[in-house]
């Protein structure tokens, strides 16, 4: 049936570029968690009354964070292609991108972690100092688990804007659906591709707001 | 038990200075409950917050249990803080955690045992009164179950000193009224001492020893309940007591009364502290041939006993009436002051 309604497809580069769409993403989600969540910290902990209250390694922060933010993705990827070279070796391929992408994207969800931790209730870090927890009982017994539905859900929206990336890199040579759209459906002027691809990206997209939001939900002891 | 020193805590701004806390000194005995009261603003929970160094202060020493809190290091600071417990107005529970996991979390910092831990979260729950409700998530609670959950907590650690900060400001009178019953049953239990912070006098008046008013960063007033509730010296005190008591207005009812109640003697009784003699009336009644009319007063309990007054009519052989108030002068605490002699 799908080859009927979609005369040019090729089932197997169709499930490659899946997976690699997949692939990106995941990888690039567990990137940016790390990197997202120690960004967020920093922002946090060093802004004014914070318990690491420093001005200028929050105004460094905050820079870092804010340029990255500025520059366009597809620029970015660019930018990136010497980094990229000396860290994975290749500019080709999903492994290729997943820098660009980690770069991109973290300083995203660090904004997205710092307003998270922001909404922590400032009674509760005063109870736990009053009980004597040191820093790190705090942050990870407090402020990480107190903000961990808007840390879910902050992530389901930097995982569905990571889909969005990895198509942009996916044009220019990454792989994955993106990839699979430009270089099968656009050039050949198979439009067919184009649209199937798309429903791909959108059922993937469906996929990580759906889990996501079940997540949260299950979290969010209110 | 707590001896404060000079205690100051200075807040800067651009534009100006201000003293939150102003030279305070205080001694607190131990297994007492020690009430300061203030209106908002006055100082009292920056004041609370200098006692565990939640607010650094500016200068002046606190000293609890012989251990001088204001000259510990970060880490020293932080183990003395296991043995001072803290309730807050808000209760400050973590949400994402149960009953149990609340309570067993400075347990967790104290870093005991697992299974130590679970036999201390269960006597905990049993104490304040929570069985059943061990897994239930604070959300789930009404705001009295919060505040004993706080309470538990606080208590985990078995602390010397238990801080109240304005803890049951957010609660209805009833849950008042039930939170406070538990905080004498656990002061009297474990002998612990317990310094609250309130803006309600009926607070003070119900479970506190001591009580300090705070004005303006200054203790303006301090002593006995009793004392201050019975000669409040200050204008601010005064206001406080007659949350409690209401307004006096006396001058006028006491003529009033005088007016519409021609017959006996009229004779004001000031009870202050009185524990033995709650059944006065109906002995004197009981005990001389006279008749006693209540005409108006206010009586209210404290920790000391039985504080108000009451006007009365007495009515009978004069003879009678004297020696009837003259066993009362005599043979209790109860003030007498008589407001018309028959004629």
């Amino acid at each position: 049936m799908l080859s009927n309604l979609f005369p040019n497809i090729d089932v197997q580069d169709f499930w490659v570029a899946t997976y690699e769409t997949f692939y990106m993403t995941i990888l690039a989600l567990i990137g940016t968690v790390i990197f997202g969540i120690l960004l967020g910290l920093l922002l946090y902990m060093t802004t004014k009354g914070g318990i690491w209250e420093n001005k200028y390694v929050n105004w460094a922060t905050a820079a870092v964070v804010n340029v990255f933010r500025a520059i366009p993705f597809i620029i970015l990827i660019l930018l990136l292609f010497p980094f990229t070279e000396f860290v994975v070796g290749t500019i080709r391929g999903p492994n290729a991108a997943l820098p660009a992408l980690i770069i991109g994207s973290a300083p995203f969800y660090g904004r997205l972690v710092e307003i998270a931790l922001k909404e922590v209730d400032k009674g509760v870090v005063e109870a736990a100092k009053s009980m004597g927890a040191k820093t790190r009982t705090i942050i990870f017994k407090v402020l990480l688990p107190e903000s961990m539905p808007a840390l879910v859900s902050g992530l389901t929206v930097t995982a569905i804007a990571l889909i969005g990336y990895t198509a942009m890199a996916g044009v220019i040579g990454a792989g994955g659906l993106g990839n699979y759209a430009y270089y099968f459906g656009f050039q050949r002027r198979e439009f067919d591709v184009v649209f199937l691809c798309t429903v791909a990206i959108v059922i993937i997209v469906f996929i990580f707001q759906f889990i996501g939001d079940r997540i949260t939900n299950k979290l969010d002891k209110r | 038990m707590i001896t404060i020193d000079g205690l100051r805590k200075i807040f800067t701004t651009d534009q100006q200075d201000i003293k939150a806390v102003d030279d305070l000194n205080l001694s607190i005995k131990e297994g007492e409950i020690f009430g300061v009261i203030g209106y908002s603003g006055a100082g009292k929970s920056t004041f609370v917050r200098l006692l565990n160094r939640l607010e650094e202060p500016t200068s002046g020493s606190v000293v609890i249990d012989k251990q001088e809190i204001t000259s510990l290091n970060t880490n020293e600071l932080r183990l003395a803080r296991q043995e001072i417990g803290m309730i807050f107005q808000h209760f400050n529970l973590l949400w994402s955690r149960t009953v149990k996991d609340n309570i067993a979390f400075p347990l967790e910092i104290a870093g005991v045992a697992k299974q130590e831990r679970e036999a201390r979260v269960q006597e905990l729950i049993d104490l304040v009164g929570l069985s059943g409700r061990e897994d239930a998530y604070p959300a789930q609670l009404s705001g009295g179950q919060k505040q004993r959950v706080g309470i538990a907590r606080a208590l985990a650690n078995r602390p010397k000193v238990l801080l109240c900060d304005e803890a049951t400001s957010a609660l209805d009178p009833e849950t008042t009224n039930s939170i406070l019953d538990l905080l004498v049953d656990i002061n009297q239990r474990l002998g612990l001492t317990i310094i609250l912070i309130t803006h309600e006098m009926h607070v003070i008046r119900k479970i506190c020893h001591q009580v300090a008013v705070m004005e303006n960063g200054k203790i303006v007033e301090q002593g006995d309940v009793l004392d201050v509730f019975l000669r409040p010296k200050q204008k601010v005190t005064r206001k406080f007591v007659e949350q409690v008591m209401g307004t006096p207005g006396e001058e006028e009812s006491i003529t009033e009364l005088v007016e519409a109640y021609q017959e006996g003697k009229i004779v004001k009784l000031h009870f202050v502290g009185e524990t033995a003699n709650q059944a006065l009336i109906s002995q004197l009644a009981r005990r001389f041939p006279i008749d006693i009319n209540i005409l108006q007063g206010k009586i209210t309990q404290t920790q000391a006993g039985a504080y108000g007054t009451l006007f009365v009519q007495i009515v009978g052989d004069p003879a009678e009436c004297s020696r009837a108030l003259a066993h009362v002068a005599d043979e209790t605490s109860v003030e007498v002051e008589v407001i018309r002699d028959a004629e």
